[in-house]
């Protein structure tokens, strides 16, 4: 099934289809709109997992289970789609997640309510993302990146926070929602349209090296836009860099175009903050891996090094950010900048390490603060505030809850042992030795205080846990019993954390996809250098 | 062949048919007036086919086409005229203007 | 890269054995622990023994385990490793970068695989006497099956990556532990410090990992002895540093100055923690660190000694004068521990790698023999506070008598365990030529005989002080007490200078069962003069102490006597490292995080406000003045011209089904009228 082409295409559009039916079914009938979603998200995990079976993992370097249609002919434009090792990780957390995030919701709906409408956006959503982890084309990756917004947009704009807040500096108020909504739809539009701007280029660039214009990425790749005769001169690529670097950097998000994210993840629903986290994000480290990086690599080269800054920034900066927050869920949502920091300092370093490390960050940030938001989520459910000020004793109140906080806490601060701690260590070792060409001092540096900024996350995150989950409880609730976790939660929570653990002691699990199509990608676009590298070791080495 | 006074009869069943058309009230009156205008119609497709001969009969299959929709439409404008009649207790087509914008 | 060529092999001291069965499967004591600690989460509850039972039964089959192991060793020495690759990438030049975990079983593994099982077990069971009826006696015996798993994990540990998975392992079971009772926030916070100050110290832990595993390309200890053992030019370029970091790393666990400031704060969780993890096996990883990458310092990076001595030579002085001064009866322990941390470290850091271990060896008793036994006096008087105890040994002899052990022990007093090992410690501080240090340690062993002279004055002499009727612990406690008694008082023996024990020959040998030789030096016999000097040092400190805290003076009169002006309060202040500490945590959460914050939500969202704000402006403009009254009233009239229009021809539209009828009709007859009048 999958090698004919058609298993890839239904793990994208099955969801959408499934949301299309869903339209039919009337809103009144709960029951039947859950469990259809349900089943919708549980088929297309196993044809997820299925994909996995029959991926064949010793060509895990090249496309497979590719499908290569004409789309758009007259612009070149193809419905090719195809996973190798790098996406297939990312295609199984997103299967996955979507899924927990429909069995969570069964008993949990925020104001106001409409299973049906938000149930239905899910599925548009997971057919977003799934597809932006299959494609292969430019304009088709564009498509579904921007479909995922949508979907988010509402979610955050209808089930958001419904408090009114006076946007800082200003005097105008609003309701969080709102602005959330309204800020991460501009914000990431505003990334988009520069990446649109670069794939443009990139198509017109391919004409004059190719002799026809293609958006096909494959195609592009193998182009050498920057090398071959008549290719990109040197200012021009670098533009075009920059301007996917701007479409990129917003959604994953890198510091100073992270704003939407603490503002978006707060406001948004419990599902709506775990899918954004868990997924959304990765979107745009997964395109630099999977487009900017490849297609222009001399220019990955030159941007390297203010990648890697910014990712440092983005390292401390978020932490300590996160120090000074009185929200717990605004808080979570800080530390992905600092997570995704260390995702970004792995790219930057261009190397077989470094993205590895990045792929396994994502997976982990993934799974870790997706978890976080949904226990983030059910304590204000249950509380009705997320102030720290006020929570406190949590682990009294309810131990199976606090339990899997302070777990999940350890793993966010990338406890060796859990899946967390690879993402770190590896970004850290990639940052030791980046590619030869790029400046040493710079990236030692960066690893520094990358792991200066390790100290920083446990100190945010014990400090929240003492806030949250120790002492004893405060007045306000010590009267109160509280539910503790409910099967749905637990149903949703229990594959996270075997998964943390998992790839904690067996990090295998995802380097065994990753681990040559990294190689190969690396050996493709800077190949020249790493042998340098190599034969500069080995001298060494004697 | 007598053509021109099939000609005739079919015409002047075609008047009868227009003239029920505008002028009677009953909706049921009406309804028959468009058939009268059909079977008119038919008469002229037979005697044009028994005219001319065509190899494949040609009228008479469309006569046949003919009847075929008046039956449906007979139908539908009976269950239309019954449905209206139960509501108002009137066939009075002066009455009815629900086709207004 | 390196591997184990069979040549490489042959560099070992001896042909070492593999070890056979129990070597090969040592793995099972590694998962033991866990599988126990799963099994206390899941059905503790209802168990008699709220899951000590499984604790216990784990600890029990490791200590058979590595008891047989221990004796293989002693008598043939074993080295053995075995690794499961559990993640691997490609890196350039085809290289493969691999991940693995396993174990190491070899004589300094070993040593700590038997030390943590006996110490261990005995501390359990202790703790099933301690712990009765405590509110979390579940929680407790999971997170202390936790630690001993991770514990396990890590001195099993064949690469860096595992021994940093172990370490972070033990912090996490410490943190818990610590904080165990965490409804009051000063255990939460003394929890976090230890944490904190560990991750702090692990920073050069990972980056030391990092560097040596890019440098060698794996991350094994085996290859990283064996290319320092041959002086490796690529490793050398490197070792200095690398060897920094990873002292640094040592530093924290170790509780080294200044990061010692967390153990003593650590003191807050129950006791059995503070005699198992927080004197006798995990402050110890540091020291086991060192004597794990032994070769590298003694083979590449001995330029970082003279550091290294120094810093264990101030913690081991500084840190017994802080024990001087303290009223809590186990902080005096835990800077005692701070104290004999020093001493261990100097010993490794100077070259010592017997020395060292060998005092970490006898350390465990005695140290958790006194914690066990201050244990047993606070579950009897409700307080740490020796100034509510005293005369504690009318009613508590059996306890009275082995802390006496254990102090005499520790102080180095002739023939205990701790004389032995202290004793070679200075020999080879005096043999690697640093000659002020082994001066500073006889000093310190003065100081030590001092506060236990102190300790045991105030908490078992004169009259009691405290509330209610003290009693002898049950024998769940005393027999842990009097299990550690023995080892305490004997176990110097194994390490007599020249000394061998027919087939289990000693100490030395066992330790020396490693991939290359560790080039330590081993004197032939006791330097009896030295020993002397030590011995004197240590008598004089009694002597004084007992004079000083005699337990006929008026105590409070005794310790009025002792505030030494400006010394004293610069101990009782801690040498201000704590406000230290307090001024850079409070200035980073503080002030830095608040700035931080305050650019996020005024200048960088500001600029994206505004952004927001401007356009919102340029967009009333653009749709109130131009579009609204310029071209819009363009299209508004173009479409009022349509309405009108519209409304006009609606009128046709009557619903009259006749009227359309005629229309029809009408229509018909003008196209048939033009058909024949235009053909």
């Amino acid at each position: 099934m999958f090698e004919t082409g058609w298993g890839l295409s239904l793990i994208v559009f099955l969801p959408l289809v499934g949301g299309l039916v869903a339209l039919a079914i009337p809103k009144d009938n709960e029951a039947l709109l859950k469990r259809w979603s349900l089943l919708v998200a549980l088929v297309t995990f196993l044809l997820s997992l299925w994909a996995v079976a029959s991926f064949d993992f010793g060509a895990a370097h090249t496309f497979q289970f590719e499908a290569d249609l004409p789309w758009i002919p007259a612009i070149g434009a193809g419905y090719h789609i195809g996973v190798d090792g790098i996406s297939l990780p990312l295609l199984v957390l997103s299967t996955l997640v979507v899924l927990l995030a429909i069995v969570y919701s069964w008993e949990h709906w925020e104001e106001p309510r409409n299973p049906k409408a938000f149930l239905i956006l899910i599925l548009i959503l997971a057919t977003g993302m799934n597809g932006t982890f299959v494609a292969l084309d430019l304009v088709l990756f564009f498509i579904f990146f921007e479909v995922v917004l949508l979907p988010m947009y509402f979610m955050i704009g209808i089930w958001g926070d419904k408090k009114v807040m006076r946007i800082p500096g200003f005097a105008r108020e609003i309701e969080t929602r709102l602005y959330a909504a309204i800020k991460f739809f501009l914000f990431t539009l505003f990334g988009s349209a520069f990446m649109l701007l670069g794939f443009l280029a990139l198509y017109f660039a391919s004409g004059d090296v190719l002799g026809e214009r293609t958006f096909d990425i494959p195609t592009l790749i193998a182009a050498g836009l920057e090398t071959a005769p008549g290719g990109l001169t040197a200012t021009a690529a670098w533009l075009i860099f920059g301007a996917m670097f701007l479409g990129f950097a917003v959604k994953v998000p890198m510091w100073p175009l992270h704003t939407w994210l603490p503002d978006a993840h707060t406001a948004a629903p419990t599902v709506g903050s775990v899918l954004l986290a868990a997924i959304l994000l990765k979107l745009g480290s997964y395109g630099f891996i999977r487009i900017a990086l490849p297609i222009l690599p001399e220019q990955a080269q030159v941007w390297a090094p203010a990648i890697a800054v910014l990712a440092v920034i983005g390292i401390i900066y978020g932490s300590l950010a996160c120090l000074a927050q009185t929200d717990m869920k605004r808080l979570i949502a800080f530390s992905s900048v600092g997570h995704m920091g260390f995702v970004m300092l792995g790219i930057a370093t261009l190397t077989d390490i470094g993205l590895n490390a990045s792929i396994i960050g994502m997976v982990a940030h993934g799974l870790i603060t997706g978890l976080l938001f949904f226990l983030a989520g059910s304590m204000s459910h249950r509380y009705h505030t997320r102030e720290m000020a006020r929570l406190g004793g949590n682990l009294k109140l309810m131990p199976v809850i606090g339990g899997i906080l302070a777990f999940t806490a350890m793993a966010s601060l990338g406890l060796p042992g859990l899946a967390g701690f690879w993402g770190e260590f590896m970004a850290l070792l990639g940052a030791y030795n980046p590619l030869p060409g790029l400046d040493l001092g710079l990236f030692r540096t960066a690893m520094v205080l990358g792991a200066i900024g390790t100290v920083l996350t446990a100190g945010y995150m014990l400090y929240m846990l003492q806030k949250v989950n120790l002492g004893e409880p405060s007045e306000e609730w010590s009267g109160h019993t509280f539910h503790d976790a409910d099967r749905y939660e637990l149903a949703a929570w229990v594959p996270l954390i075997v998964l943390i653990v998992v790839i904690g002691f067996w990090p295998k699990l995802v380097f065994g996809a990753t681990t040559d199509a990294v190689v190969s990608l690396v050996d493709t676009a800077w190949g020249g250098a790493s042998e340098t590298a190599a034969a500069i070791v080995t001298t060494l080495g004697g | 062949m007598i053509l021109p006074q099939f000609l005739i009869l079919a015409a002047a069943l075609f008047s009868l048919g227009v003239y029920g058309l505008l002028v009677r009230r009953n909706a049921v009156m009406v309804l028959l007036a468009v058939e009268l205008m059909l079977a008119a119609v038919n008469i002229n497709l037979v005697a044009f086919e028994a005219a001319l001969r065509t190899s494949q009969a040609v009228g008479q299959v469309f006569a046949i086409f003919v009847i075929t929709v008046a039956a449906a439409e007979v139908g539908i404008g009976l269950a239309i005229v019954l449905m209206i009649f139960r509501n108002r207790q009137s066939a009075n087509v002066d009455e009815f203007d629900l086709m207004k914008w | 890269m390196w591997y184990l060529t069979a040549e490489e092999e042959a560099h070992a001291a001896e042909a070492l054995s593999s070890g056979g069965f129990f070597a090969e499967w040592a793995g099972v004591m590694l998962v033991l622990p866990f599988v126990a600690f799963l099994l206390i989460v899941f059905f503790g509850k209802r168990m008699r023994r709220h899951g000590a039972e499984f604790a216990i039964g784990a600890l029990a089959v490791n200590l058979v385990w590595s008891s047989v192991l221990f004796f293989q060793n002693a008598v043939e020495g074993i080295h053995r490793e075995v690794s499961w690759v559990v993640g691997e990438i490609g890196v350039f030049g085809g290289d493969r970068l691999v991940f693995e975990l396993g174990w190491v079983v070899d004589g300094l593994s070993i040593m700590m695989f038997w030390l943590v099982s006996f110490v261990g077990l005995l501390v359990f069971v202790y703790a099933v006497g301690y712990m009765h009826g405590d509110v979390r006696v579940t929680a407790f015996f999971a997170a202390f099956s936790l630690f001993a798993g991770a514990m396990l994990v890590l001195v099993g540990a064949p690469n860096l990556v595992q021994l940093i998975i172990g370490w972070e392992g033990v912090g996490l079971a410490s943190y818990l532990l610590i904080g165990h009772y965490w409804e009051d926030l000063d255990n939460v916070r003394a929890a976090n410090k230890a944490f904190l100050v560990n991750k702090v110290a692990d920073v050069g832990l990972i980056l030391g990992a990092v560097v040596l595993g890019f440098t060698l390309g794996t991350f094994r200890f085996s290859e990283l002895s064996v290319a320092a053992f041959d002086h490796s030019p690529e490793l050398a370029g490197v070792a200095v540093a690398a060897g920094l970091l990873l002292f640094f790393g040592a530093m924290g666990k170790s509780a080294q100055f200044p990061l010692h400031i967390w153990l003593p704060d650590a003191m807050a969780g129950p006791t059995p923690v503070s005699a198992l993890m927080h004197a006798a096996t995990m402050v110890t990883a540091g020291v086991y660190l060192m004597g794990r990458a032994f070769p590298l310092f003694e083979y590449l990076a001995s330029d970082t000694r003279g550091l290294m001595v120094a810093i264990g030579a101030i913690t081991l002085f500084a840190a017994g004068l802080l024990a001087l001064v303290q009223d809590d009866i186990k902080k005096v322990l835990a800077y005692s521990t701070v104290s004999q941390l020093g001493y261990m470290m100097t010993a490794v850091a100077a070259g010592g790698y017997t020395a060292g271990l060998f005092h970490l060896f006898t350390h465990a008793f005695f140290k958790a023999l006194l914690f066990l036994g201050a244990g047993a006096v606070i579950h009897a008087v409700h307080s740490n506070n020796m100034s509510d105890m005293g005369g504690l040994r009318h009613y508590m002899p059996r306890t009275h008598w082995t802390f006496v052990v254990g102090s005499l022990s520790l102080a180095g007093i002739f023939p205990l365990a701790g004389f032995w090992s202290k004793d070679e410690i200075l020999a080879t501080l005096g043999y690697e030529g640093y000659t002020t240090v082994m001066w500073i340690g006889i000093a310190g062993a003065f100081v030590t005989a001092f506060y236990m002279a102190r300790a045991v004055a105030l908490t078992f002499w004169g009259s009691y002080k405290g509330h209610g009727h003290p009693h002898e612990a049950p024998a769940v406690m005393t027999v842990p007490l009097i299990g550690l008694a023995i080892p305490s008082i004997f176990a110097g023996f194994l390490n007599v200078p020249g000394v061998e024990l027919g087939p289990i020959r000693n100490f030395t040998a066992w330790l020396g069962a490693r991939v290359v030789p560790m080039g330590d030096h081993h004197a032939e016999s006791v330097d009896w003069a030295l020993a002397a000097v030590g011995l004197a040092a240590a008598l004089t400190g009694l002597v004084l102490g007992w004079l000083v805290f005699s337990p006929d003076a008026d105590t409070q009169r005794a310790r009025d006597r002792f505030r030494i002006p400006v010394l004293y309060p610069l101990l009782e202040a801690k040498y201000f490292l704590d406000h230290i500490a307090w001024a850079i945590v409070n200035a980073t959460k503080g002030p830095l995080a608040r700035l931080v914050d305050w650019t996020n939500s005024y200048v960088i969202d500001g600029v994206v406000n505004a952004a927001g704000f401007l356009s919102a402006a340029l967009a009333r403009f653009v749709y109130g003045g131009l579009d609204q009254r310029g071209i819009d009233l363009a299209y508004n009239g173009l479409s009022q011209m349509a309405d009108a229009a519209g409304m006009a021809a609606r009128r046709l539209q009557t619903g009259r089904v006749q009227q359309y009828a005629a229309g029809f009709v009408v229509g018909a007859l003008v196209l048939v009228l033009m058909i024949a009048v235009f053909r």
